[in-house]
């Protein structure tokens, strides 16, 4: 029984990185922005926020400092998408290779250096319940952060009017600067936030999750996020379930085989994959689905007034 | 923030556009011998060729440091270049004839994803030696050359064994090949050497770098009851998860002990330094020849180093020996009876395992749980 709880937990912590940056690219892509530079994103967040966890001796002053350095890519690669009208998927290439290379070049000086001790986290009370404590309740309080982030931007998203202005920019950005509204701002506003989301991912991953500093360390885990927005059709609350789908099958079986359950552990490995391949399969055999909630501008440029 | 942390992030600004190109290009040499008057020989011009970055630990960082040491012991007599992050694939022979095209009389690839990259370029230039770690494909001007790394794991295995109390140890490995296997078997033989009770788990990540997925890998074994980690991946999360964990683990590929001080038992370092002398002195002296070298402990490629200070007398004295033993050749990681972990014989009473039967283990033995991933 112990075995699942720790499995449970280990399952929450993997996800929470997935879904914060998945929820950040999902707000991206409802604006009409696809940024597959989340990998360098998340990579240069990581090296700030471990250098700020690192000197300033706080994991909050890192997650500020990922988030800040998440936004501050973002800002440029926004700023080329979308005032200079620069090619969205070629742009964000770029970014991620730039990320992979720029990060490692700053971070040389913290490669294995250590962060404080870890302080184990708890909820009171409800983290000494049998079973459900070790689960669920005793998680750095990131993951519970994670959770209320994707319920706000659900309510943002679909029960305010902002939500709204945000969701027509996506749609059909013409319609919307017929309709008075700044385009390119709010774009530039939902592709800001979205790195800084992403960068408090990148920065979870090196001060809480793995916690170290070492070049690439975000493994492809910004375009399993990139992934989880398609699987996700677009809906907060399906990135939630998606990145604890995918965190859950790696962890099941790291696990399994630590306990000495035999199963090909390469098996295991694409598990995750043929998951999202078979909801890709599922989602795009209604094709109404996928009208209706993928954004209809998405990754296609806007020139205000042509 | 430190300054040179603040200095490099405005740099990397200026050079943004320079990080797209994939690989990175230095040149190091002595000072031009341009002031010699008297006609001298032309260095000898030798390139390195890395799958990763140089960085500050792990495998392309243990070559550099032979490259390092012989710029060092030949002085103006050989010039180096390296590339570092060259991708396994077509991208590899690009770099290896262009590296031949610059004037290199000497080539050393140091991955096996090189290899058929090498055994190409190797034959269009038979006037240039060409030397691959890790391979077993060879030319007249083309040889191998590895270290035995499984003795690494052996010495490993006796100080685990030692200091295990749940005698339990873990093993966080890369990919189920013969390499891999050899290291599992040796870690779990040398810790049965000094602990007959003890038992290996493995947790297979099928990557060879993915320090969050490495973390989690270790931090499964220790909610299983593995209090000794071993890995043969790339990064430092074990060892540090290890430490976290108030666990024990080892560095491997080179000296890991800054990382881990509470953790760190030791670590299992290659030292090419060793090879890369003999390698520059032959073609030197004219007497290079193709011939296939794996070197171990005995010849000081391999060793375990940093023993840690807080390890027991009786402990330190187990690794001790058994590396004298390895050194004089008393000792045999894989000497009969070897019993695989379905109880079948796989090495007879007294045999010595020679190195066709070590290039094909694909079985456990006896101690370590659960089935090797390919055999299914």
């Amino acid at each position: 029984m112990s075995e699942v709880a720790l499995l449970v937990a280990a399952t929450l912590a993997a996800g929470t990185p997935l879904a914060i940056a998945g929820l950040g690219l999902l707000l991206n892509e409802r604006a009409g922005i696809l940024n597959l530079g989340a990998e360098g994103m998340l990579l240069i967040s990581a090296v700030a926020g471990f250098a700020a966890a690192f000197h300033g001796g706080s994991e909050w002053l890192g997650f500020a400092a990922g988030a800040a350095a998440g936004a501050a890519v973002a800002a440029v690669f926004g700023w080329l998408v979308v005032w200079l009208n620069t090619n969205q998927y070629a742009t964000g290439l770029a970014v991620s290779l730039f990320g992979s290379g720029f990060s490692a070049f700053v971070g040389i000086d913290y490669v294995g250096r250590q962060l404080g001790e870890q302080r184990a986290h708890a909820v009171p009370i409800l983290g000494e319940l049998p079973f459900l404590g070790p689960a669920l309740f005793r998680q750095h309080p990131m993951v519970y952060v994670a959770v209320a982030l994707v319920g706000a931007a659900s309510f943002f998203l679909y029960r305010t009017r902002a939500g709204l202005v945000l969701r027509a920019v996506g749609e059909s950005p013409q319609s919307a600067h017929a309709l008075g509204y700044g385009v390119r701002r709010i774009r530039l506003a939902a592709v800001v936030t979205g790195g800084a989301l992403c960068g408090v991912a990148g920065a979870f991953l090196s001060v809480v999750y793995t916690p170290l500093w070492v070049e690439g360390m975000v493994a492809g885990r910004g375009w399993i996020a990139l992934a989880l927005t398609v699987f996700a059709t677009w809906r907060p609350a399906r990135i939630l379930l998606g990145a604890y789908l995918f965190g859950g099958v790696t962890m099941l079986q790291l696990h399994l085989q630590a306990q000495g359950v035999e199963l090909p552990s390469q098996f295991m490995a694409m598990l995750p994959y043929v998951a999202t391949v078979v909801v890709l399969v599922l989602i795009s055999r209604n094709p109404l689905w996928i009208r209706l909630n993928m954004p209809a501008s998405l990754g296609k440029p806007f020139f205000p007034g042509a | 923030m430190t300054r040179s942390f603040v200095r490099k992030l405005a740099l990397g600004a200026v050079v943004l556009g320079a990080t797209l190109a994939a690989c990175a290009k230095k040149e190091e040499a002595p000072p031009a011998p341009a002031a010699a008057p008297t006609a001298k020989a032309e260095p000898l011009k030798a390139a390195f060729v890395y799958v990763g970055p140089v960085g500050d630990s792990g495998w392309s960082f243990s070559h550099d440091l032979g490259r390092k040491n012989a710029l060092a012991k030949f002085g103006d007599k050989v010039t180096t270049t390296f590339v570092e992050k060259v991708p396994e694939g077509p991208d590899a022979e690009r770099v290896i004839r262009d590296l031949v095209a610059q004037g290199n009389k000497v080539v050393f690839a140091t991955s096996f994803g090189f290899m058929d990259a090498m055994v190409k370029v190797a034959k269009d230039h038979p006037d240039v030696y060409f030397e691959h770690a890790t391979g077993y494909k060879t030319a007249d001007n083309l040889r191998v050359y590895e270290a035995r790394f499984y003795e690494g794991a052996y010495l490993a295995g006796v100080v685990a064994g030692k200091m295990t109390k749940t005698n339990t140890l873990g093993f966080v490995a890369s990919f189920p090949i013969p390499e891999v296997l050899r290291n599992i078997n040796a870690y779990t033989l040398g810790a049965q050497s000094v602990n007959p009770k003890v038992k290996t788990r493995v947790v297979w990540i099928n990557s060879w770098f993915d320090p969050p997925k490495e973390t989690e890998a270790a931090q499964s074994l220790m909610n299983q009851g593995a209090d000794v980690l071993l890995q043969n991946t790339d990064s430092t999360a074990v060892l540090q998860a290890a430490e976290r964990n108030g666990k024990f683990g080892f560095g491997w590929d080179s000296d890991m002990s800054a990382f881990a001080p509470k953790a760190h038992l030791g670590s299992v370092a290659l030292n090419w330094t060793v090879y890369y002398e003999k390698s520059f002195g032959e073609i030197l002296e004219k007497r290079w020849k193709p011939e296939v070298t794996k070197w171990g402990v005995k010849e000081g490629m391999l060793d375990f180093v940093k023993p840690a200070a807080f390890l027991p007398e009786e402990t330190k004295k187990a690794v001790e020996a058994a590396r004298e033993g390895l050194k004089t050749g008393t000792v045999a990681v894989f000497k009969g009876p070897v019993v695989d972990n379905t109880g079948k014989e796989v090495l007879a009473k007294d045999a010595v395992a020679d190195d066709t039967w070590k290039g094909a283990i694909n079985f456990y033995v006896k101690g370590v749980e659960g089935k090797v991933p390919s055999s299914m």
